[in-house]
């Protein structure tokens, strides 16, 4: 996980990119909030049923809210904070295939 | 009832599975849930290749016949795989102590191939570089534990074994002459001819109810499970120094990479083992030495996380062996436990062996080796009468 920024003296808005689409944050805003500000609830796909999955515990423990970060997979959205540029996409099962091959 | 087996996890299922098909009538007790002790806090390797010629390997090769009949029995959600092993030497040295090992196991049976340093990557791709060679081990394979004893339990329910869940034995009575006559709890009485103690690390306090002895301990282990991954570890993979510290008697942390793929995903990493009494605290030593050594196995590891740890207590015996047969002092006690950390392959072939004994049928294996006579109680102990 990041280390948290320290917020600059006027907090404007944060831009990221969603699945390509551009999305505006609060500053600290973890990136589950974010979404959910958007109206983005769902994701990633389960692994064995490829199901619809979000924010469930929201607070670190379920893992059920996972999504690639920067390319990084298996990122906890409920405690990553939105850094401004960042790139966030849906997670597809583990996330994890490049490891495979 | 026939009999009263207490404890369910592997080997307890495993006994009343045996003796409810041999036509006993059964009833299984455990203050927890099935499979809450050891055999939901380890891992389910069914291994030949860990063990030196002699008893345990014996009985383990019979366990392991018994493992894949019991998978064409019980569902598919045991998740029974034959997978095979591979152990993996990093240097000349280890290489030449794991081929004298491996042939002395093959004089006694035991199929195992060496694979040069060059085999070793189209066996497993993602080993590190570099290591000197290994053996591969195609009869070694793996179940989901406690999945398994609650498949078990379910068989041995339908043959009419009957299972008391949140009930604490909390005494072994037994008749005047000193024969076992029944257990209680704190909701029952059940009274029996014959119990089994298949307490696990938990059988020596049984064993004392019973007015009894036996000397098991915890021996700690921690296991690191790591974020659901695609197939990357294909067989169960271990380090030449593995064997070496399951044999050990030391008191003291030892660890050595042993790691499995499972068919969830998460990669299990283990194992550690030292006697430090039943201390459920997160070692960091432990979980550091772990996960770096499955690195050095595997470095493709160094990319993923763990996602929890947890830790068990097998069931130790001063020999290393499993207690399996009729308690010396007090008649219908019999021992089924202290199978430390093999516990979940010799499951079968102790449950098959302790119905045999109740029903008076012979095996074709021998037990002998692990009669808990041999665990006489140290000088000025004398075993207690039962209540
Ligand atoms: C980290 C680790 C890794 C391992 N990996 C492997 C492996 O890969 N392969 C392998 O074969 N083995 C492995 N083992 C060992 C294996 O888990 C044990 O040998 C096995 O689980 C023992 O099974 P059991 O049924 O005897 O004991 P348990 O599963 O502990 O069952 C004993 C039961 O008795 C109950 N009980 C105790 N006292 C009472 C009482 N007074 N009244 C009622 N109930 C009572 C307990 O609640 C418990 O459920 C591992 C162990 C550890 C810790
Ligand atoms: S919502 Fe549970 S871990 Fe993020």
């Amino acid at each position: 996980m990041r280390h948290r920024a320290e917020p600059p003296a006027e907090a404007g808005p944060v831009r990221f990119a969603f699945d390509g689409r551009a999305v505006a944050a609060r500053q600290g805003q973890s990136i589950a909030g974010a979404l959910w500000d958007h109206g983005i609830v769902a994701w990633r796909t389960t692994r064995v049923g490829g199901r619809p999955r979000g924010a469930f515990c929201g607070m670190g423990v379920c893992f059920d809210c996972l999504v690639v970060v920067n390319g990084a997979p298996g990122q906890r959205a409920c405690l990553v904070r939105v850094s401004e540029g960042d790139t966030v996409t849906s997670q597809e099962g583990h996330g994890r295939d490049g490891l495979g091959s | 009832m026939d009999l009263v087996v207490i404890g369910a996890g592997v080997v307890g299922a495993a006994c009343a599975y045996y003796a409810a098909q041999a036509g006993l009538s059964v009833a299984v007790v455990d203050r927890g849930p099935v499979a809450g002790g050891t055999s939901g806090a380890g891992e389910g390797n069914l291994l030949v290749s860990d063990k030196e010629p002699g008893p345990e390997l014996e009985l383990a090769r019979t366990s392991l016949r018994l493992w894949s009949d019991l998978a064409q029995v019980l569902p598919a959600d045991i998740e029974f795989e034959a997978k095979g092993g591979l152990v993996v030497a990093e240097d000349g040295e280890q290489l030449s102590a794991l081929r004298e090992f491996a042939a002395a196991q093959a004089r006694s049976g035991v199929t195992v191939e060496e694979v040069g340093p060059g085999g070793l990557h189209d066996r497993e791709p993602h080993l590190a570089p570099g290591l000197a060679g290994g053996f591969h081990y195609p009869e070694d394979a793996q179940v989901q534990p406690a999945r398994a004893a609650a498949r078990l339990l379910e068989c041995a329910g339908r043959a009419g074994a009957r299972l008391f869940l949140g009930e604490e034995v909390t005494a072994v009575t037994t008749t005047p002459e000193g024969r076992v006559s029944g257990v209680r709890t704190a909701r029952r009485r059940l009274l029996t001819g014959a119990v089994v103690n298949a307490a696990g690390t938990w059988a020596g306090r049984i064993a004392e109810l019973a007015g009894s002895y036996l000397p098991v301990q915890p021996r700690r282990g921690f296991v690191l499970v790591t974020e659901p991954l695609p197939p990357l570890v294909r067989h169960k993979v271990y380090a030449a120094g593995y064997v070496a510290d399951v044999a050990s008697g030391d008191a003291g942390l030892q660890t050595s990479p042993v790691v499995e793929g499972t068919p969830a995903g998460p990669v299990l990493i283990g194992a550690s083992r030292e006697r430090v009494g039943f201390d459920r605290r997160i070692s960091a030593e432990a979980v550091q030495r772990l996960a770096a050594a499955a690195t050095g196995l595997f470095p493709v590891l160094a990319q993923v996380r763990v996602l929890r740890v947890y830790c068990g207590f097998r069931p130790y015996l001063p020999d290393h062996l499993p207690a399996i047969g009729p308690d010396p002092y007090v008649p219908g006690l019999f021992h089924a436990c202290g199978h430390e950390g093999a516990g979940i392959g010799l499951a079968p072939a102790t449950g098959l062996a302790i119905a045999r004994q109740l029903t008076g049928a012979a095996t074709d294996f021998d037990v002998g080796p692990f009669d808990p006579g041999r665990l006489a109680e140290p000088a000025g102990v004398s075993p207690r009468n039962g209540n």
